[in-house]
């Protein structure tokens, strides 16, 4: 598999570490415990397009949040995650 | 149904093996079902035998979307055991062994169970020190474990790579009693057993969702072979449990991640029981017929993909050259993916589903073989009882909100590192 990473194209994908679903959002403080366990615990876990985060440890070191299908790891979008959620 | 004997061996094989009758009936959907179990794997089946032998409850349909054991119960690499180290969890995995132990008298069908061994490796102080205590855990819950030194094991497995500069064997930790069992055959025992009792196994016959009643609750499943209602139904459908649970409105603490396995060409008897690499994530035994059947870790992220990439390929075989340089003399005749339900404590849950009438036997992670048969005990006490059995009470739905996770890796919320 490779990754289109925005800041230094297609690259192997054991470059990346990859750190999972995207879409859980830390709840703000003050939270409730079950807001919490939602964040924590709880997962959509799609067969199809999900968001999801890799870091490019071995690259450029940019987080990058990637819109990957799980059932054939199709990637339909690349883009750096400190440039926010909205594809 | 036919008992199988030296007896009928010999009238079939007088008479050119052409008269067996066959080992199950490939059952056409009823109206309405007691339970509908989803997922004609190993579990599934388990649970629709012990449901009718040792709960009598018979009117019970198997429902699978395939053919039968075509799923994880025969992608997997047949290692069964029962080192544990959590008391949540030894008490099922013995109970499970156990059943291992009495299952081909059992089921009158030879499932080829081979207790020769499972050895897990140690290579520093640390890691000696991890599995004393690992060891000592399982002594007292009753459980074999044997702490073994260099010499013991060098006199067992001569062919590991000792003087390895990084990760010199040091010795290991041994259970006799562990050792491997033939997947399909343990499938087809299930399902001969449980068909004979009077359980419908259907096969091509996928969910596609959930029949709910005026209060919610579950009252059956739509499928691709039309609706089908039933007072309970029974989820047994790892790596799926996710879209399952989704058809009743459910999010559950697991994830879908692929693990592979692999097989090399086969050759003379080698390897003596199951060897595991305690410094990378391997893992070795070979079958019956000579193949060397090993795995690793998991791909790493999310899929639903029944196949793998590469770089984890790689590093399995690394890990192989590593513990053992002579497989690479070895050729790789095959290697597959299955999709895991890897569970946020890396623990598996066998509990009421929150919404009524449905029932979750999943989060198995890559531990789900092992456990086939207790699996399949524990689940179906739940479904006939409605009360969880002793072996299984800890594996609730809801310990991950009230904080009673069974982290046997001590890992945290990272179902890919499980």
């Amino acid at each position: 598999m490779r990754i289109p990473c925005p800041y230094c194209g297609d690259r192997d994908s054991q470059e990346f570490v990859y750190r999972g679903d995207a879409s859980p959002v830390r709840p703000a403080d003050p939270a409730e415990e079950t807001e919490f366990f939602d964040y924590v615990y709880l997962r959509e876990n799609p067969a199809g397009p999900i968001d999801e985060l890799w870091y490019h440890a071995q690259g450029c070191r940019n987080w990058i949040t990637l819109t990957r299908d799980t059932r054939d790891h199709a990637i339909s979008a690349a883009r750096l995650t400190s440039e926010g959620k909205s594809a | 149904m036919t008992h199988y004997s030296l007896f009928t061996l010999l009238r079939n094989a007088l008479t050119g093996h052409r008269h067996w009758d066959r080992a199950w009936r490939d059952a056409e959907p009823q109206e309405s079902y007691d339970v509908i179990i989803v997922g004609g794997g190993g579990h599934g089946l388990a649970t629709a035998y012990y449901l009718a032998k040792e709960h009598g409850i018979t009117n019970v349909a198997v429902l699978e979307k395939g053919w039968i054991g075509g799923g994880n119960a025969g992608r997997n690499t047949t290692i069964i055991r029962s080192n544990y180290g959590l008391p949540g969890n030894i008490p099922f995995y013995e109970w499970s062994m156990k059943l291992w132990e009495g299952m081909e008298q059992d089921l009158n069908y030879n499932t080829m169970v081979s207790q020769r061994g499972v050895l897990n490796l140690y290579h520093s102080d640390a890691q000696r020190d991890a599995y004393a205590r690992r060891g000592n855990m399982m002594r007292l819950h009753g459980v074999d474990a044997e702490l073994l030194g260099r010499d013991q094991v060098q006199a067992m497995a001569p062919f590991l790579d000792y003087e390895n500069a990084r990760f010199p064997i040091q010795g290991g930790l041994l259970q006799r009693r562990g050792g491997t069992a033939r997947h399909d055959a343990v499938v087809w025992g299930y399902a001969r057993g449980a068909s004979d009792r009077g359980v419908d196994i259907i096969q091509n016959c996928a969910v596609t969702g959930m029949l709910r009643g005026p209060d919610g609750s579950v009252t059956g499943v739509e499928t691709t072979r039309g609706p089908i209602r039933a007072k309970k139904v029974g989820l047994s459908v790892a790596g799926n449990s996710s879209r399952l649970a989704e058809m009743a409105g459910l999010r559950l603490p697991i994830e879908s991640h692929v693990l592979q396995a692999f097989v090399s060409e086969g050759l003379k008897p080698l390897i003596p029981g199951v060897i595991t690499f305690g410094a990378g994530h391997f893992y070795v035994s070979q079958s019956d017929k000579g193949g060397l059947v090993f795995g690793g870790d998991i791909d790493g992220y999310n899929s639903y993909a029944q196949r793998g990439n590469l770089p984890t390929v790689e590093d399995v075989c690394e890990g192989g050259m590593a513990l053992m340089p002579m497989i690479g003399r070895a050729r790789l005749l095959r290697s597959w993916g299955g999709i895991m339900d890897m569970s946020m404590d890396g623990s598996p849950i066998i509990d009421h589903a929150p919404v009524g009438g449905l029932y979750l036997n999943a989060g198995w992670c890559y531990g789900g073989f092992k456990a086939t048969p207790a699996a399949g005990w524990c689940f179906a006490h739940l479904l006939a009882t409605d009360q969880p059995h002793e072996t299984a009470a800890d594996f609730r739905l809801d310990r991950f909100a009230t904080g009673h996770v069974i982290d046997e890796k001590g890992q945290g919320a990272q179902p890919n590192l499980h």
